[in-house]
Formats: structure tokens, sequence, C-alpha cells
């Protein structure tokens, strides 16, 4: 694949301006209650959500099945309408001087079902070929086979197959074709290579690298295997019930975890000995219902630290004593909070 | 006692503009009350020896020869009714996608006890007790409320584990489970393999786990199989597979893994892709990749090696000891 192939807009803010700065988003979705079925109760998908990714970067996002991390991804592309917040893309704020349209030609979305996402009466070459066609590029058909053969698909094999000819993992490296061809600038990976054999993952990642280094790409990597995580993002952020807890380089929050929810997850990952197997889940006890998530620290109900005021006051944002750059949001390193352990954090 | 499952030189082809040698000669059997892990390259032939054992193939575009037995039924015999019965009672699956299991226009207390009524004859109000029941079971918060939810009001890890309810709520003999737990954040996903071992455990029944994550693997099962182009070319305990993998393909897939590769590091994916399957494979068909092929392993297929009881790897040298390398 050379340069012409790969031609993303160019960029506008500079270097020093965040690609996407994310502030205070807010997705409550309706769900019928009460006695005639009206709308009353609002699930709390994404509450309060903010961050930035610098040109370049990759920022890994991380957390508990339905913390909001899907929801929080098609706000970013528009695909699902924010309640509130404002999304920056290169310095123009969505909606003000950025029609959703250019946000979609810079931004592109890998989704986590692969076989929702792609049209079954479109061939795999239609189906790669499709944005570029819209958009009215040249040689949309050579610009798919060339992208189907960078994810290990052998066009010659492949491209005249529908998706239920596809094995899964098959078909997710159509989806990542797919958006690539579109030539992002950011590209939005929602469990993109979580169907994937460890082979093929490694062969798309090496992949992913390479177009980051040959292009400055962005990506948001939404991901449960916490490895993967680690090796391709820049910065690791992590999400409970629809709040950011922890925003962190990856480094130092592999080395060590500050959010007791962090901990957990971290610590949950799968033995790789069969002497040596898993006997208790490290997070006991069920996520609490995000139609009426808990008072004060959300994660103060599954919470081995949790003192009175985490029920009552909802801890902030704010870097470590040790690593400014270590964000996280709890009141056991907070020295002003009350909690008894105030800016001690986790007991060793 | 009979197997819980016999597959016997199951050789599966699909029909169409171009053949596809999907599944080619593949043996397995499993104990009752057996855990198998399946890993393999993806294409590999994991989902469709799955969905064979199911008899959800469509007979007009598939070719299958071979035999398949569960509790001495033999699967590729049944229709209609029978198929039915057999079909989530008997057997049922996890799939890897969850469009594929639930339907978007019932809610998913809904889909489960419709399936109890059907196969267990009971009555509307029971079925959805069990329904309830096995949304707990899976730890779905507030399963009360969940019972009335749609599908798409559901989290891609909260389908998944709706999925898993239904397919146990007949309780079947032997669960087929594709990849369950890919869409699974870490917490959830040792909470369901620990409450799969679990129920495992309570209802004797075997399960097959397709994985492509070896933890994940050595967390659910005893026993490993490895696919290769529609092959199986390695089985044996986890352990085995794991401490002493023989096959030069199981041995790439350890080594892709990354639990030590430092951050941006290019990763060690196997190189070359897997062959077309456009033919019936008549020598190694991963010897275009292999590291350590001979000719002998291009002109014919490798023999199949037991260096003990129920382990066998598909490979002409996997009998040399390893410092040889
Ligand atoms: N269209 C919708 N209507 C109602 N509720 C929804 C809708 N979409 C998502 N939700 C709810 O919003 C919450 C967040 O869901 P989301 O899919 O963003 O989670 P997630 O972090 O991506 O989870 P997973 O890791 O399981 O994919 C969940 O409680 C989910 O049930
Ligand atoms: N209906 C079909 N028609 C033609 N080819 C098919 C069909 N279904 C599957 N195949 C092919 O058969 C092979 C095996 O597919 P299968 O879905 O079993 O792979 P898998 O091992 O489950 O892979 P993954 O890990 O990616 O899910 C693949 O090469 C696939 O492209
Ligand atoms: S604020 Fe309190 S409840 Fe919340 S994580 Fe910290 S210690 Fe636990
Ligand atoms: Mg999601
Ligand atoms: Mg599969």
């Amino acid at each position: 694949m050379s340069a012409t192939d790969y031609a993303p807009k160019p960029d506008t803010g500079g270097p020093a301006q965040p690609l996407l700065i994310v502030k205070d988003l807010q997705k409550h979705f309706p769900v019928r209650g009460g006695l005639f079925g009206r709308t009353q109760a609002k699930v709390q998908a994404v509450d309060g959500v903010s961050f930035e990714v610098k040109k370049g970067e990759t920022l890994g996002i991380v957390g508990e099945s339905g913390c909001g991390k899907s929801t929080t991804a098609k706000l970013l592309i528009g695909l699902t309408e924010k309640d509130r917040g404002e999304i920056i893309f290169d310095g123009l704020s969505l909606g003000q001087r950025l029609p959703l349209k250019d946000l979609r030609k810079g931004v592109q979305m890998v989704f986590q079902d692969s076989y929702a996402t792609l049209n079954p009466r479109l061939t795999i070459l239609d189906s790669v070929a499709f944005g570029t066609k819209v958009q009215g590029l040249k040689d949309p058909n050579g610009l798919a086979r060339k992208m189907m053969d960078r994810v290990g698909l052998n066009p010659n094999r492949f491209a005249h197959r529908y998706p239920h000819e596809l094995s899964g993992g098959q078909r997710q490296r159509v989806n990542i074709a797919r958006a690539l061809a579109m030539s992002p600038r950011l590209v939005v990976l929602d469990e993109a290579v979580s169907a994937l054999d460890k082979s093929v993952e490694a062969q798309v990642l090496n992949l992913l690298n390479d177009l980051r280094a040959e292009f400055g790409l962005t990506y948001i990597f939404i991901s449960h295997d916490l490895n993967v995580v680690r090796y391709i993002s820049d910065r690791i952020l992590v999400m409970y019930l629809g709040e950011v807890v922890e925003v962190a380089p990856v480094d130092s929050i592999w080395k060590s975890q500050a959010h007791p929810y962090t901990r957990s997850l971290f610590s949950a990952m799968p033995s790789m000995d069969p002497d040596n197997r898993t006997q208790e889940p490290p997070l006991a006890g069920d996520p609490p219902n995000p139609i009426n998530p808990p008072s004060g620290c959300r994660f103060h109900t599954r919470c081995r630290f949790a003192s009175d005021v985490c029920k009552s006051d909802a801890p902030r944002l704010d870097g470590l004593a040790q690593n400014a750059a270590h964000m996280v949001v709890c009141h056991l390193y907070d020295a002003a909070s009350g909690h008894p352990r105030a800016g001690q954090g986790i007991p060793a | 006692m009979t197997n819980l499952l016999d597959i016997q030189n199951l050789t599966i082809r699909f029909k169409g503009k171009r053949t596809v040698h999907a599944i080619n000669d593949v043996s397995l059997s499993m104990k009752q009350g057996e855990t198998l892990a399946l890993l393999g390259e993806s294409g590999s032939g994991k989902s469709v020896t799955l969905k064979a054992l199911l008899g959800l193939l469509p007979p007009k575009r598939t070719d299958i020869a071979g035999s398949i037995h569960v509790n001495g039924t033999d699967v590729l015999s049944l229709s209609g009714k029978a198929l039915q019965r057999y079909r989530g009672g008997e057997v049922s699956m996890v799939f890897q996608e969850p469009a594929l299991a639930l339907d978007p226009v019932y809610t998913v207390g809904h889909q489960i006890a419709e399936t109890v009524m059907r196969h267990k004859g009971l009555s509307k109000e029971d079925a959805l007790s069990t329904a309830l029941d096995m949304l707990d079971r899976v730890r779905i918060p507030s399963a009360n409320r969940r019972l009335n939810n749609y599908p798409h009001e559901l989290s891609g890890g909260m389908r998944q584990r709706v999925m898993i309810a239904l397919a146990l709520a007949c309780r079947p003999k032997l669960l087929l489970a594709d990849e369950p737990t890919t869409a699974l954040d870490a917490t959830v996903q040792i909470q369901i393999l620990l409450l799969l071992r679990e129920l495992q455990k309570e209802f004797g029944m075997g399960v097959i786990f397709v994985t492509h994550d070896i933890g994940v693997a050595v967390e659910i099962s005893e026993r490993v199989a490895v696919m290769y182009a529609g092959q199986i070319v390695e089985e044996g305990t986890t352990r085995e597979i794991i401490r002493d993998g023989r096959h030069p393909y199981t041995r790439g897939l350890l080594a892709a893994n990354l639990h030590d590769v430092a951050r941006g590091e290019r990763l060690n994916a196997i190189a070359g892709s897997p062959p077309a399957l456009e033919a019936k494979p008549d020598a190694c068909s991963f010897a275009p990749r292999c590291p350590r092929a001979l000719s002998a392993c291009r002109e014919a297929l490798p023999p199949m090696i037991t260096p003990s009881e129920r382990r066998r790897v598909g490979c002409l040298r996997a009998d040399e000891t390893l410092a040889a390398e």
C-alpha cells in the first residue's frame, strides 16, 4: 500500500491540538417502565465522560460489560445523539463549526458485532468498496482489494463471497478493511480483534502499528483483552457504570492500578497455569442498576475500601501525588476527602 | 457407558461457485462430563464443526461424510421433529454472534420461556420462572426487569449472558460454546467461566468451548484440541498442550500471545496465510508456513503420532525431542 492509497484529510489544528476532546458527554436512554409502559426510567449509560486523545496517540478504553464503552464510541461518531456535552475534533466543535458529515470523513468505527454490521446482500468486495464509491474516489475496487490483502484476506479467494460464507474472524477483518479504505484520521475500534485467533490478531495489530507510524493515525481501542490493550495503547481509560474512574499512561497503570475497580479488573485476567486456576472471582456482587446508580462513588457498593464518605460524596478526577499524569477518581487518594485512609491509596 | 461424543472421519464440503473443503477427516471423542477447548486458526473449521454437531448446516449446499454420535444418537440421520427435539434439548449452543441466536422482536424472557415450554412442556408461568432463575444464575443484574428487555436494549456482554441462560435452560447433556466470553470484560468473563465450571459439574454436562484465548482454555477445560485447515492437528490435556505443545502450529499459536511483548514491538504472527481449502489436503496443510517442514511433509499426509493415551499430534516430526530444534 502506498501513500496515494491512504490519503487522510490534512491536519488543520497543528500537532499540539488534541485530535479529539470530549467534554462532559452524557447519554441517558429512556426505558419503558411504570404501570402503563410510560417512559419514566432512564439508563444512565454515559454520564459526564471527559477525555482527550492526542494526534497519533492510542487511547485504550476498558471496563465492565455495560459500563458505556460502546455508547461512548457511538456518541463520538454521532451515531447516537448525545444529551449533553461537547465533541471537538481537531479544534472544531461538532454541531457548531463541524457538521456531522465532515466528522464522519475523519472518523471510522469498527463495531463489536461483525455480523450485524455487514450487508448480507453485498459481496465482500462491494462492502469494502462501498464507502469509497460513495465518496467518488478513483478505482474503489482496486483499493478495496489492497485493503483486503493488508488484513490477511486474499482478494482472489474472498472478494466474491457473501458474509455468511465467512468465519467470524474473516468477517471482522472485512470490517477493518472497510474502515481503513476510507482513510480516516481517527479509527474507533470496538472489540475489533476479539474474534480473531492470536496469530491473525498479531497480524492486524502489526498493521495498525504500521499505519500509525506511516500516516500518524490515531486510535481509540476498546477491548476486554487487557494484554492487547496494554500492547497497543499509550494511555488507558477505565470506565465504571457510565463514568471515568481512572486514566493513566499504560506503564504506570500496568505496574500499579490506583482505583479499586481497576485493581479487581486486572486481577481477573485468566490464569495461564493449569495447576493454578482461578478459584474466586476477584470482584463479587452484581453490577448496580444503571437506572438508579449508587450515590457518592458509584463503586461503593462493591468496594472493599468504602467508608461513609464514599456513600455520600462523589470523588473527583485528580492526578496522583507521585505522578500527575496518572489520574484517578477515588477518595483514597484525596488527602482532604475525610476517608479514614485519605491520601494513602490502596494498602499494599 | 457410551461416549458422550463420537465423531468419526467427518468431512464437510461447501458447494458453491467454489468448493470449500471446510472439514477434512476429523475424528474426536469425548467422555460424559468432559470439557474440551477447541483452539485454532480463524477459518479452520471450529464453528462449522459445532454447527454440524447441531445439524445446522444447510443440506442443499453441503456435502457431509463420516458420522457423528451424541449419547449414541446418530446425529446426521436426524431430521424434522427428532432434530428439533435434539437441538436445544440434548445439545445446545452458545453462538459467537448474539445476533444469530436472539430474535430481535421478542423479549429475552419470552425467548427463554418459549424454549423451555417447547422442550420440557412446562406451563407458561413455570417457564417464565425458569427464565428468571436462569437470568439470575448467569448474573444478570435486576433479572426481573431484564426479562422484559429486547436484545438491543442490552449491552454486548449482557446479550452474551442471556444466550448462555437460553442454552442452559433445558439442561443439555452437551453444551457447545462458540467463543461465548470474548465479548465480556475480565471480571465478568471469569465469573462466567467459574459459573460454567460449576453448572457443568452440577448438570454433569459435557462442554466444547471454542476460544482464541489460551488463558480461557486453561480456566475452563481439561482437554484441548487444536484445529488447522479443517483438521485436528493436536489433542491432549490442557496441561500437555500448554507445557508441551508439539505441533509447529500449536507452538506458533502459543508464541503469538501477547503476554511478555514490549509495547509497539513487532508481534510474532505466523508467516504466510492458511491454505485455500479448495482441494482436499494430500499433504501437511501447515507445511507451507512451517519452520520445521521437510520435503516429506509436502508429499503425503503426516501420520498421527500418539505419544500417550488420548494424546495425538499430526506431525511427522512430533516424536523428535524438542532439544533437537
Ligand atoms: N438503545 C439502548 N436503549 C436502552 N439502553 C441501552 C441502549 N444501548 C445501550 N443501553 C444500555 O446502556 C448501558 C451501556 O451499554 P454499552 O453497550 O455502551 O456498554 P459497553 O460498555 O459497550 O458493554 P460491553 O462491554 O458489554 O459491550 C447498558 O446498561 C445498556 O443496557
Ligand atoms: N456457508 C459457507 N459457505 C462456504 N464456506 C463457508 C461457509 N461457512 C464457513 N465457510 C468456510 O469454512 C471455513 C471454516 O469456517 P468456520 O466458521 O468453521 O471457521 P472458525 O474456525 O470458526 O473461524 P473463526 O475463529 O474465525 O470463527 C472458513 O474458511 C469459512 O470461510
Ligand atoms: S471512593 Fe471509596 S468506594 Fe469509591 S473506589 Fe474509592 S474507596 Fe472505594
Ligand atoms: Mg460494547
Ligand atoms: Mg468461528
